[in-house]
């Protein structure tokens, strides 16, 4: 699915991932666990292919192509999704049309059938309901005034409906209040399957008591220190980064 | 090549080919070049018009050469050599026609181009449909449906043969002949245009739509509309304008003349999809128009909503006199210019009466090299006893070579009433942008949908099918303007 050899990656002067090695398996459960300033959220830019990095050295494959030389939106074309920090808010678009926007240009992509906009509704009210997310937060405009919580809700039925192959969560989790967490976390479990895999981008150990991920990363100062299975997490929740690093 | 640098290519290819550029051949009778008073006795002779209306003509064309262009407005352009230009032309005559089946394939094929379902699908739709092309009418739908409700809807001339009572009554009574340069001389040389009555009581029951083209080189477009409603009365009327590719400048003169009597709603959208020119400037229509509307009975209601992306230049002011007590006027906006085009446009909103209210929402969006203006006078007479007015006016831009100016103007004469403006300017932010695309839009979708987005105040104002094609209509509009 994803194959990150020997990766640097600059901003600016700064020397921000210096050699990373990452490999993500199709149904793979990977979180990245790291302090502030280790390079999490710039390894999912980089991934999902954001302005304003240099790539310096290494080599990034999915799904056997070259992700470096592709359009942020032919990645999402080809199923990599990225469920932001920070949802940007688009005032006056409403999130149904700018959901049924974004499916439809993936399927025209992928030459698949485009919904109209009963059969959209149909597919979005289903998700929802699976879910647990009013669907009235789909009639507002995108991430317009919408609570730290309500904006990650959104991320998480975007995600579960345009049905990514590799979807990246960066710090979903983070200022969410247990109800909250556990939405994201319903989300990501009902969305696992075999051919999908999920690179979860967190601060905390909390995230990971309700996803079990099957590989466990430690991210410092732009390299991967130490991997392991799930009990990494529950290691490092009592050591710390600093008995760790 | 990296795929930037193919989107880059692929968008330039489409914005070199103007979307509705092309021209029907359709041989057209033409009066000589220039403009003098044996032209306009032509035009009114052409047209088989009364005296009156002549006299009228000439009374205008006689203004029009004591008058000079005025200059106050943002817009910048050559000097216009109005003897270097065609003042008439028609398609060729044809004999009376019973069915559209007999109307000139070249015509209907070139509505097809357009994408504008002709007759059958517009039946279906209940929509009537009085096609303009060049200046004459082709054909009229509908009219017998509301010939029974005592609606007149038909061209200008025809409006002149039939009801010259009612033209006579009121041509001229909203924009008067000397009102300003652009209408006056429309006022000496218009050609044709459309004719709506709408009797007491009556709600007209569809939407009544005009399809404007400009056809034949060099042949400048000096179209009148006069719509009236008596009291009671209500009705819907669309007008749409596209464009064949040209080189050289067209000019644009039209005039509109909204009446409304006791409690009488006119809802006039537009959306004006002339050829703006090149990505070079070069060419494009110039697009002078003088609209302008009156509530004169008491608890009447005008609203003008429009969609401006084409033209050069657009230079426009879709007015509203509030004379009635309680009348209601508004105006919705979204103007784009793109590449070199100019846009000045707003509204003035003259509160007379009691208890008038006005809203103003207008939309600018700047890209390319684009200028966009809003220019909008709020006046509140001295008998404006409790006038209100909100005024929003916004601004996006696109990039860093475009301009976007604000000049409101504000005259309160009365202690009681309430003006309020709010203005804002932004820009799309790259953060949005990132998010359209990752969720799969390519950065032309990802503007459109960003721009429709802000334009929605003004879009949800247009009749269903017209909001369709506003939105696709924003979409070309901003093709180039990222990469």
């Amino acid at each position: 699915m994803l194959k990150i050899e020997d990766l640097h990656v600059n901003v600016g002067d700064k020397k921000i991932l210096q050699g990373i090695n990452l490999e993500v398996k199709p149904g793979e459960v990977h979180a990245m666990m790291g302090p502030n300033g280790s390079g999490k959220s710039t390894l999912a830019n980089v991934l999902s292919g954001r302005d304003g990095y240099e790539i310096v050295k290494g080599k990034i494959s999915y799904l056997k192509e070259n992700l470096l030389e592709l359009e942020p939106e032919v990645r999402a074309c080809k199923g990599l999704f990225l469920a932001f920090q920070y949802p940007v808010e688009i005032p006056g678009v409403s999130g149904m049309n700018f959901l049924r926007t974004t499916l439809n240009s993936i399927k025209k992509y992928r030459k698949q059938k485009e919904l109209d906009g009963v059969n959209f509704l149909k597919l979005l009210r289903k998700k929802a309901k699976i879910l647990k997310i009013d669907e009235k937060l789909i009639k507002r405009s995108v991430n317009t005034g919408f609570s730290g919580g309500e904006k990650k809700r959104s991320e998480i039925l975007q995600m579960s409906l345009l049905e990514p192959k590799l979807a990246i969560l960066d710090e979903t989790d983070s200022g969410l209040d247990i109800d909250a967490l556990k939405i994201v976390a319903n989300g990501v479990n009902k969305l696992k399957n075999k051919n999908r895999s999920f690179l979860i981008i967190t601060h905390y150990q909390r995230l990971l008591n309700h996803i079990v991920p099957d590989k466990v990363h430690i991210l410092s100062k732009g390299r991967i220190i130490k991997s392991g299975d799930k009990n990494l997490a529950i290691e490092l929740e009592k050591k710390g980064y600093e008995g760790l690093v | 090549m990296s795929i930037d640098v193919e989107t880059k290519k692929t968008v330039k290819s489409i914005t070199e080919k103007y979307k509705y550029g092309f021209t029907t051949d359709i041989g057209s009778d033409k009066a000589p070049k220039g403009l003098n008073e044996d032209i306009v006795k032509l035009i009114s002779a052409k047209k088989k018009e009364p005296k009156w209306l002549l006299d009228w003509r000439l009374k205008a064309f006689k203004a029009w050469k004591k008058m000079e262009e005025p200059n106050w407005s943002m817009v910048k352009f050559p000097k216009i050599n109005y003897q270097d230009a065609y003042y008439y032309s028609v398609p060729k005559p044809k004999k009376k026609l019973k069915s559209l089946n007999e109307v000139d394939p070249a015509i209907l094929s070139t509505y097809e181009k357009l994408g504008i379902p002709l007759e059958e699908q517009k039946r279906l739709t209940g929509v009537a449909v009085d096609y303009v092309f060049d200046s004459t009418s082709v054909a009229t739908t509908f009219k017998d449906q509301l010939a029974k409700l005592g609606i007149i809807f038909c061209s200008f001339s025809e409006g002149v043969q039939s009801h010259p009572e009612l033209i006579k009554k009121y041509l001229g009574s909203v924009i008067p002949y000397t009102d300003n340069f652009f209408a006056t001389l429309n006022s000496a040389v218009f050609s044709d245009g459309t004719f709506v009555y709408i009797p007491s009581g009556v709600k007209c029951p569809m939407e009544l739509s005009t399809y404007f083209r400009i056809n034949a080189e060099n042949t400048g477009q000096f179209e009148r509309t006069l719509i009236i409603a008596e009291k009671d009365s209500y009705v819907s009327y669309l007008e749409g304008c596209t464009a064949p590719m040209r080189d050289e400048n067209q000019l644009h003169a039209a005039c509109v003349e909204l009446i409304t009597f006791d409690n009488a709603e006119i809802k006039y959208s537009t959306v004006q999809n002339w050829y703006p020119g090149d990505e070079n400037g070069k060419g494009g229509i110039y697009n002078f128009v003088t609209k302008r509307g009156i509530c004169r009975g008491n608890n009447s209601k005008i609203s003008w909503t429009q969609v401006e992306t084409g033209s050069a230049i657009t230079w426009k002011y879709p007015s509203c006199i509030l004379l009635g007590d309680n009348s209601i006027g508004k105006f919705y906006s979204v103007a784009i210019t793109n590449n070199f085009q100019q846009a000045d446009t707003g509204t003035k909103m003259i509160h007379i009466g009691k208890n008038t209210k006005s809203t103003i929402i207008s939309k600018g969006i700047s890209t390319g090299k684009g200028q966009n203006t809003y220019r909008g006078l709020v006046r509140m007479g001295p008998k404006a006893t409790n006038g209100r007015n909100f005024t929003q006016c916004d601004s996006l831009l696109i990039g860093d070579k475009c301009g976007a100016h604000t000049v409101p103007y504000i005259e309160v004469k009365n202690q009681s009433a309430k003006v309020e403006h709010e203005a804002t300017t932004s820009k799309i932010s790259d953060d949005q942008m990132f998010y359209c695309r990752q969720r799969g839009l390519d950065q032309e979708n990802a503007v459109s949908l960003i721009v429709n987005g802000f334009c929605k105040e003004v879009l949800r104002e247009l009749p269903m099918e017209f909001a369709v094609e506003a939105q696709k209509l924003l979409g070309i509009s901003l093709e180039g303007s990222v990469g």
